[in-house]
């Protein structure tokens, strides 16, 4: 009844990502074709998602760390930028700082992203309720002794995680070659390391409203269209090849 | 209590499909209810004309990453143990955490809405026992259900076709027509047939034309984990916006029910104290409490204040579905992404044959039962990206998409056979943010369950094989063997199909409630959700909890609905 492939995927994801990462290469659509467009409807660039957005939490120089860490992590290549390149550390910044907005951006609205027809409405971001706020508070400020976050002891708030990562790959990671950047990022504590994967993953193919995958280059370089919504497929789309 | 103190008929505790049903029903009989929820409302709008709020839309970092739906691990942690033996717990977070949203269990849910079978209720008498587990017989048959099963499915919008074999008999037909197949059902169901299984298209909740003024499903794609922007899935929404139009119903989100008050005889519900989103404290007084928290909620309600419990069976007998996860990846791309999540499905290896026989006679196992197994596509791009793992790989196995364009995903809903020491109870020490002991779940499967996978799994893969696969593996869901050391996060049951924790029964010193959902100890206090399952079926159960609530709900206002017989 849900999404299970999710559950198959995390239940084994060692097995099935060296399956999968084996098969790599009997793509159905081999490096060297042109991209692919979008399918569904009229895909345009998302001009929200443009790269001068104001900095909220992250200094010029933690902003350009972070930026040369996801390029790493997810790269670049013939078929787009890397997470990096495509707005990651836009992404992080407004996770980091979404509590300068009201409501906080947290949630995007809906229902439709305007890309595929309909009114866009991510824009209107969504307000939290007493409780949520003080869970994203907590994830991203930390319990910092507050007694009324403090119900399960101490935590350590993204922000505080981030600041510390910055230290251990070196102000001057951005201008480091890529190998020595691989170490640093390599001697980063797992938790640390999967805490910055996760958030290139959600940049680089998350809806561009916050704040990664630039004009929706993450998902053009894997052909997939995101919100679909008010077109949907047709149902002849849906069962034929 | 005199009836000027009282503020409505029925207070319902939760607005998941069990609460959204009972308040229909109620109201519809001209009871007035509060519906109480803990969660936040982003459903349907609480004033006239009651329509959509909005708020869902097709995202994966909302709904998927960052707890839109609730309830959020930080505020409302879970924790979970196999056995004692693992100490207080093994793991505190994320453990079955249906929504806690206005619409429950119904908002995320891909709406795979079939029903029972005859058997399901008389698996004792039918099967006979089986050792170190607690079967039972349901103190109902399905022909008592059968008149709720079917108001339940004209009430939500059920769409099928009766061509499953194996199905129970049916009052009258399907209220729509199915939808359109998935590209990789039209692969799997066509494979399952070549090998002598009976596939069909699966019942859903999601309308494949415009019902009850709702539209038809526009095949998206986002459909477990997201709720319907459009409303094409009518589970609950389409059950609240009747309660409020009956204008005898109100609900009430971000309120979270502490307490239920009690005379001084202890046996008899007075009402409830909750504290709205402020955190101040109110209480609300009705002729009935009822209930519907889910599975996991109810039994932790009722701990917290020891009631209704002088049987010892309040969270006992704990049950998921004990999921098999065999997934095959094609040489091309199969685009689950399209389409309903899941519109296939095979109910072979519940009814079983001769090698499933022998395979439980070779176990020591007097019979095995298994589950539905769901044909359906696999999820978006974050979670794919996250199995993949950075590195100069990255962006050619995006493309190449095994585990997602590629993929095609069986899951078995196998039978969990209840066990007494499988249960939620309080946690010793890990707490909510309003300072309540969290729930802890303690549960490891019975060894019926896990020789039906080993059997089901062979099968699965042949199957998914046949349809043109490359390559097939399978998992199960809690994780075995060399799997259990995975994340901790993958460690608990995956399934949100919880049951059994305030089982219903005949007699009082065995069960929670009686047949009707009464609790034996409290006469005005009802169960409605899956907390009263007597056995987990093979089968989704958001229906049954429906049908179960919808009939307690009938005969609490006096209004049992006639016997039905088939229609053809």
């Amino acid at each position: 009844v849900l999404r299970t492939s999710g559950f198959a995927i995390r239940l084994s994801s060692f097995e099935l990502r060296s399956l999968a990462v084996r098969s790599v290469g009997k793509a159905a659509q081999p490096p060297g074709e042109a991209a692919p467009e979008m399918t569904a409807g009229s895909a345009k660039p998302d001009p929200r998602s443009g790269s001068n957005r104001a900095q909220l939490w992250l200094t010029d120089g933690e902003h350009q760390t972070l930026r040369a860490v996801m390029d790493r992590l997810i790269p670049g290549d013939e078929w787009g930028p890397g997470a990096g390149g495509a707005g990651g550390a836009d992404y992080v910044d407004l996770l980091l700082g979404a509590f300068s907005f009201q409501p906080p951006r947290i949630w995007a609205g809906g229902p439709f992203s305007g890309r595929h027809g309909g009114e866009p409405g991510f824009d209107r971001w969504l307000d939290l309720g007493p409780v949520e706020e003080l869970a994203w508070r907590i994830r991203i400020e930390g319990t910092q002794g507050d007694p009324a976050r403090t119900f399960n002891g101490e935590v350590t708030g993204w922000q505080e995680r981030y600041r510390a990562v910055f230290a251990a790959l070196g102000a001057d990671l951005a201008d480091q070659p890529a190998d020595i950047q691989d170490d640093r990022i390599a001697g980063l504590a797992d938790e640390d390391r999967i805490l910055v994967y996760t958030h290139a993953c959600e940049a680089h193919y998350g809806d561009p409203t916050y704040g990664g995958n630039r004009e929706g280059a993450g998902w053009r370089a894997i052909s997939f269209d995101g919100d679909v919504l008010p077109r949907g497929w047709t149902d002849e789309e849906v069962s034929g090849p | 209590v005199n009836a000027d103190d009282l503020d409505c008929d029925a207070i319902v505790i939760g607005s998941g499909p069990a609460g959204a049903t009972v308040a229909d029903v109620l109201t519809a009989a001209g009871w007035s209810v509060i519906v109480l929820e803990k969660g936040r409302n982003h459903l349907l709008d609480l004033e006239p004309p009651y329509g959509p709020l909005g708020h869902f839309s097709n995202d994966e970092v909302k709904c998927v990453q960052r707890h839109f739906l609730g309830p959020d691990p930080i505020t409302e942690p879970r924790t979970y143990r196999r056995t004692v033996d693992d100490g207080d717990r093994l793991m505190t977070g994320h453990v079955n955490a249906l929504p806690t949203t206005v619409g429950g269990g119904g908002v995320h849910a891909d709406a795979k809405l079939p029903r029972f079978r005859e058997e399901d209720f008389l698996l004792r008498a039918a099967l006979g026992p089986v050792d170190g587990a607690d079967v039972v017989d349901w103190p109902l048959t399905y022909a008592e259900l059968e008149p709720y099963y079917a108001e339940a499915e004209k009430a939500v919008g059920v769409a099928g076709e009766e061509t499953n074999p194996f199905a129970a008999w049916r009052s009258g037909p399907f209220p729509m027509p199915p939808g359109a197949d998935m590209y990789g059902a039209t692969l799997s169901m066509a494979a399952a047939e070549n090998l002598g299984l009976h596939p069909y298209r699966a019942p859903s909740g999601v309308n494949s034309v415009e019902y009850d003024g709702r539209p038809a499903c526009v095949n998206c794609g986002f459909c477990g984990w997201y709720g319907c922007p459009i409303e094409a899935k009518g589970d609950p929404v389409a059950l609240l916006r009747r309660v409020l139009r009956t204008g005898r119903g109100e609900i009430r989100p971000e309120s979270h029910v502490v307490e239920i008050t009690l005379d001084r005889s202890g046996r008899y519900a007075t009402g409830v104290r909750y504290l709205d989103r402020d955190r101040n404290e109110h209480e609300v007084r009705a002729t009935h409490v009822v209930l519907a928290a889910g599975a996991f909620e109810t039994p932790r309600l009722l701990l917290r204040q020891n009631l209704a419990n002088s049987s010892d069976q309040v969270g006992r007998n704990l049950m998921y579905h004990f999921q098999t996860l065999t997934v095959g990846a094609f040489p091309f791309r199969v685009h689950g992404i399209r389409g309903r999540s899941v519109t296939g499905a095979h109910d072979d290896h519940i009814v079983g044959d001769e090698a499933q026989r022998k395979a439980a006679v070779a176990a020591g196992l007097p019979w095995i039962r298994g589950g539905l197994v769901e044909h359906g596509g696999a999820g978006q791009p974050v979670q794919e990206a996250l199995v993949y793992g950075p590195g100069a790989h990255h962006g050619a196995a995006m493309r190449d998409s095994s585990l997602r364009e590629r993929l095609w995903v069986f899951t078995m809903q196998g039978e969990d056979l209840a066990q007494p020491s499988n249960r939620i109870d309080l946690d010793p020490a890990v707490r909510d943010a309003w300072g309540y002991p969290a729930g802890r779940v303690t549960y490891e499967p019975h060894p019926h369950e896990l020789v039906m996978s080993d059997h089901a799994a062979p099968i699965l893969e042949s199957v998914l094989r046949e349809a043109g696969a490359e390559w097939t593996i399978t998992s199960t869901s809690p994780p075995r063997g060399a799997d259990i050391d995975l994340t901790p996060l993958g460690m608990a049951p995956a399934s949100y199909h919880i049951m059994g924790t305030c089982r219903m029964g005949a007699d009082a010193a065995t069960s929670v409630v009686d047949p009707t959902g009464r609790t034996w100890d409290v006469e005005n206090l009802l169960v409605a959700d899956s907390s009263v399952f007597a056995t987990s079926a093979g089968y989704n159960p958001t229906l049954t909890i429906m049908a179960l609530a919808a009939r307690a709900a009938h005969l609490l206002a006096g209004e049992p609905l006639p016997p039905t017989t088939a229609y053809r």
